[in-house]
């Protein structure tokens, strides 16, 4: 678009330019991207704080999966248990799983993700988290009480969510 | 200072007679003496203003030792603890700033001028940390005094807002936290604040958060947050450019976010406790270790040694006594 543009006679770079406002509009990654200030942490650990060099987010949320990309629609999000992934600028992918919280995109494409709890997805042991499943279905099984009930489908939700994101 | 009777230190006679009419012998211990002269105990000695004996200041400076070895060690375990406060401030700096920049962002304004008012505090059981305690009490008791016609209500974290504050304005507070401040906040501690503050029912129009914000071991300051609810999020006229919202959303969201935003208050009054406390308990023993008298109870000890050896002769007496009012000056005895 940007060499159409320049190809534009004099007496039309002013359409030109409302052509390549639209451009920047329309296609966000292609017209450099805006950056986004990414911010994402939980109460034990801080993983971004206003980073400017990530290009996507995957996140899992109760709205179902979004993913963030510079100058997304502000939106508020609950975060579900899942694997939250982040691209960064230089094609590195950091995977991360988390287990509930908030997101917020908000209009200046500052975004922030605050989970309760959150970890690197390579420091979890598969091992543990298989048991751990086992252990919430049998917590399930047990469960007297609606709140013990309540409990257990939290942890049983959470543990499948780990178990899959490691598969 | 607090009169005591000449004792065992002035057998000179002209001294004696020098200080039983001095004139600043203060009035009032001339005036004891007088009636108790008139009373059934005839006194053995005339009172004059205090002069301690070297025997007392021995004593004192034992205790000042004993003081400065308790101030040592209590600045030795707020240095553990604040070094661990800071660490865990680290990650909940970026924690907080997320969790506000929200409110931030939307702009929500909040109107003082409405009935209902909800004060959360955060501060600290113990005391000997600075002014971060009494900072909080003297902004509730001024809250208080400049928005008499409003109903106000208090969320107070820490004994020590309830301690100086509940007789005198019981009637405002809500809900007290003791408890806090001993061991490192965690975010369950939060969610269980914010939980308690949505489900008590208190419908506010203004909220307001106060803690002190650390900003270097010798620094702290008193800062407000906003507390919003739920309605007054949901009636801002900026949220309407955030996409895809519903009422559920909204109130799981602003339940979170209030947890949060009060954990990360909850680091900083930690780490400002602890440094504070670190502070001052390291002034205090650095004070303990200056104090002039030791000294001078030094060079008393060697006129001692020279009246001995010597005959006292005037010489010695005087610098005896300019030693003496040397160390009641330094203890204010």
């Amino acid at each position: 678009m940007a060499s159409l543009v320049s190809r534009v006679p004099r007496l039309l770079q002013a359409v030109g330019r409302t052509l390549a406002v639209q451009a920047t509009r329309s296609y966000a990654d292609a017209a450099g991207p805006v950056g986004m200030s990414f911010t994402f942490g939980s109460p034990a650990a801080a993983f971004y704080n206003a980073a400017t060099n990530v290009r996507q987010v995957d996140v899992p949320t109760f709205s179902g999966d979004i993913g963030i990309l510079p100058s997304h629609v502000p939106t508020l999000a609950v975060l579900k248990p899942g694997k939250l992934t982040v691209y960064e600028d230089d094609a590195t992918v950091n995977q991360f799983v988390v287990s509930s919280g908030s997101v917020t995109v908000n209009e200046d494409s500052s975004v922030q993700i605050l989970a309760e709890e959150a970890c690197r997805l390579e420091d979890i042991d598969p091992q543990l988290a298989r048991s751990g499943l086992e252990k919430a279905q049998q917590q399930l099984s047990a469960a007297g009480t609606d709140a013990e009930r309540t409990e257990a489908q939290v942890a049983l939700e959470f543990h499948e969510q780990v178990v899959k994101a490691l598969e | 200072m607090h009169p005591c009777c000449g004792d065992g230190l002035f057998h000179v006679p002209e001294i004696e007679a020098l200080l039983a009419h001095a004139s600043w012998v203060r009035d009032e211990h001339r005036s004891a003496a007088m009636l108790s002269r008139t009373a059934l105990f005839v006194p053995t000695c005339t009172q004059v203003r205090g002069m301690a004996t070297l025997k007392e200041i021995r004593n004192r400076l034992k205790s000042v030792k004993n003081v400065q070895k308790i101030t040592q060690s209590m600045k030795m375990v707020s240095a553990a603890k604040y070094a661990r406060a800071e660490r865990e401030l680290k990650p909940s700096r970026p924690y907080g700033t997320g969790a506000a920049a929200f409110y931030d962002k939307v702009d929500i304004e909040q109107d003082r001028e409405k009935p209902r008012h909800l004060l959360v505090t955060i501060g600290s059981d113990r005391g000997l940390c600075g002014a971060m305690n009494s900072n909080i009490n003297k902004l509730l008791k001024n809250y208080v005094k400049d928005n008499a016609d409003k109903e106000i209500k208090f969320v107070t974290l820490g004994d020590k807002a309830r301690q100086a504050l509940y007789k005198t304005h019981s009637e405002y507070f809500m809900m007290t936290y003791s408890n806090f401040g001993r061991q490192p906040a965690t975010f369950s501690d939060a969610a269980e604040v914010a939980e308690a503050v949505i489900n008590s029912g208190y419908e506010f129009d203004v909220g307001e958060i106060y803690f002190n914000e650390f900003k270097s071991v010798v620094s702290y300051n008193l800062r407000p947050l906003p507390l919003h609810s739920l309605e007054s999020v949901s009636e801002a006229d900026s949220l309407a450019v955030y996409d895809s919202l519903d009422a559920e959303v909204i109130r799981s969201y602003q339940e979170y976010q209030l947890a949060s935003v009060l954990y990360a208050c909850m680091k900083e009054t930690n780490c400002s406790e602890h440094s504070a406390r670190m502070t001052a308990m390291d002034s205090a023993t650095k004070n303990a270790g200056m104090i002039p008298g030791v000294n001078a109870i030094k060079s008393l000890q060697s006129v001692q040694v020279m009246e001995n050896q010597s005959t006292r002769n005037h010489c010695s007496i005087v610098l005896y006594f300019s030693v003496i009012i040397q160390l009641n000056n330094a203890f204010e005895l």
